[in-house]
């Protein structure tokens, strides 16, 4: 219950905060809950699972230009884009996993890094539809949905705290039922998983699925929500923010993926109002937290004050 | 038969772990399985429980053929593996690792009732909350039997479970085995002769991949062949 509470507490304080926030941080705090719930979607597949893939940027990059690509080119409404985004991503996940998962650790690694450098690349190829590295500005048509403006600054927070509710509920819940319990069994020890009659192959499948899509239901809102696409978001760098927004916040916690996207994003954000060489700052708060705190900052969380917390 | 073996054999690059062995288990039967160190006794219930691929040779289980099942599925159909070298979940509490072992079959409340009968039957019931990895080793073999116990297996197969058990434990863990006798079928492997001795009804001695004996305790005491190979003649000394 208590549990409950602390989750339902923070939905609370954002839909809050969007009354009581200045424009820019209104702005921001709605970029990172898209961004979180990018980092949701990787801490079910990291966090819980116990595999780490460094692929995930294709997942965002499904979502965004499935969307993106449905507006530009079919123009279809936001809604329908939206939808098939996701779709997009789940396929696209699906089939990633189906080969991937074949291998393990190192070696699942770089096969989910190529896959996603691919597909990076082909956005670049087919940049007569895709626009290459330049990407494309979402037309206005296509950021409505349900009649509602998502350029709107003040529409535009509420969908992102949609988003991210949506998210963070179903991982509080997903990591609590039975199927989330074998998750987080085999991360700890795949072998006796398999040994106590659970197919390990078909839940890690289920897990990349499911944490595939709600990247790339991340990008797909990310496209619509700030009106830009681009190719920048399927690149390597894009995969590693989500693994740095979980470490950071703690792999293996619901809300350790808000925290730790909140933290990075405000860190850059004040750091590069003093210097220009903003990411060394967030180095080294970085090194010293994985010093200090290498479970993160809501591992920390769970290891000193709060046992059971999912 | 609960399960049978037809000529079942692994080699490993040029060594000849287990060759042809056939094994019957009826049902309801307490089954030890002996053997000097590396007479192949791990890859054999290795090969039954489907961890390792046979190089030749048939499981059958239940009257079917599983010998392409994967373990997992295997499982399903009742069979339950404790693993010789501990494999509990260290960083999940002891209810959680048992939690997993019945949920596999049980749904809901039940669950619970399943993890506290299975915890209190291997007198486990204080540690409940702990993480199992915090454990003495002693009860992380109890754990791991608990596990095996919250499976509701047809077949329990036992790799060295008194291993690192101090003599009081042992003692629990025959009164133990009896009581699940009642329901189950175990295939046990063990290294302590007083204990193969007190609860097996059969025992099958394995030396150098083969089957050198089989029989009622009494008449593998008996047997010279045993003795010679494994027993050094005394019949009840304990073998590392």
């Amino acid at each position: 219950m208590r549990v409950v509470a602390l989750h339902m507490g923070l939905l609370a304080l954002l839909l809050g905060l969007h009354f009581v926030l200045p424009a820019y941080h209104q702005g921001n705090i709605a970029r990172v809950m898209v961004l979180a719930s990018f980092a949701m979607g990787y801490n079910i597949l990291f966090g819980y699972t116990g595999l780490l893939s460094l692929g995930h940027a294709l997942f965002f990059a499904a979502g965004m230009y499935g969307t993106g690509l449905a507006v530009q080119h079919l123009a279809w409404g936001a809604g329908p884009a939206l939808v098939g985004g996701i779709a997009a991503g789940a396929v696209v996940s699906g089939a990633l996993a189906f080969l991937a998962l074949r291998t393990s650790g190192v070696a699942f690694m770089i096969v989910t890094l190529m896959f996603a450098q691919a597909g990076a690349l082909a956005l670049l190829y087919f940049s007569e539809w895709t626009g290459g590295d330049e990407g494309f500005v979402l037309p206005q048509g296509g950021r409505l949905l349900l009649g509602l403006d998502l350029s709107d600054a003040n529409i535009r927070y509420l969908a992102a705290f949609a988003l991210f509710a949506t998210c963070l509920m179903m991982c509080l819940w997903l990591v609590r039922t039975p199927f989330g319990r074998v998750l987080i069994a085999i991360r700890e020890n795949e072998e006796r998983v398999r040994m106590l009659g659970y197919d390990p192959f078909a839940h890690k499948f289920a897990a990349m699925v499911i944490s595939g899509t709600m990247a790339a239901a991340a990008g797909a809102a990310y496209g619509v929500l700030f009106g830009y696409v681009g190719s920048s978001f399927a690149e390597v760098q894009n995969s590693i923010l989500p693994l740095l927004y979980v470490l950071l916040g703690g792999a293996g916690t619901v809300l350790g993926p808000f925290i730790g996207t909140l933290f990075m994003f405000y860190l850059i954000d004040l750091s590069s109002d003093i210097t220009t060489a903003h990411m060394l700052i967030a180095g080294v708060a970085l090194v010293g937290l994985t010093l200090f705190a290498p479970q993160g900052i809501m591992g920390e969380v769970r290891r000193r004050l709060w046992k059971g917390l999912p | 038969m609960l399960l049978s073996t037809r000529g079942l054999s692994k080699r490993f690059e040029g060594l000849n772990a287990v060759q042809g062995v056939d094994l019957d288990l009826p049902e309801g039967e307490i089954r030890a399985l002996i053997g000097p160190n590396g007479a192949g006794k791990t890859t054999l219930v290795g090969m039954i429980a489907g961890r390792i691929t046979p190089s030749d040779g048939q499981v059958i289980f239940d009257s079917r053929d599983v010998t392409r099942l994967p373990a997992h599925r295997r499982i399903a159909r009742g069979m339950a593996y404790t693993f010789q070298i501990t494999s509990v979940f260290a960083r999940l509490s002891v209810a959680e690792n048992v939690g997993l072992a019945a949920r596999r079959h049980l749904k809901g409340p039940k669950v619970q009732d399943a993890v506290a009968e299975a915890l209190a039957r291997v007198g486990l019931t204080a540690q409940a909350g702990d993480e199992a990895g915090d454990l003495s080793y002693g009860h992380q073999r109890l754990l791991e039997v608990a596990m095996g116990i919250a499976q509701r297996p047809r077949l329990l197969i036992l790799d060295e479970p008194t291993q690192g058990l101090s003599e009081g434990e042992i003692a629990g863990f025959e009164t133990l085995i009896r009581d699940l006798a009642r329901t189950t079928t175990i295939l046990l492997i063990e290294h302590n002769m007083r204990v193969v001795m007190a609860l097996a009804q059969r025992i099958t001695v394995l030396d150098a991949g083969r089957v050198l004996a089989e029989g009622t305790p009494a008449e593998i005491h008996a047997n010279r062949a045993v003795q010679a190979a494994y027993l050094g003649g005394s019949g009840d000394a304990a073998s590392g």
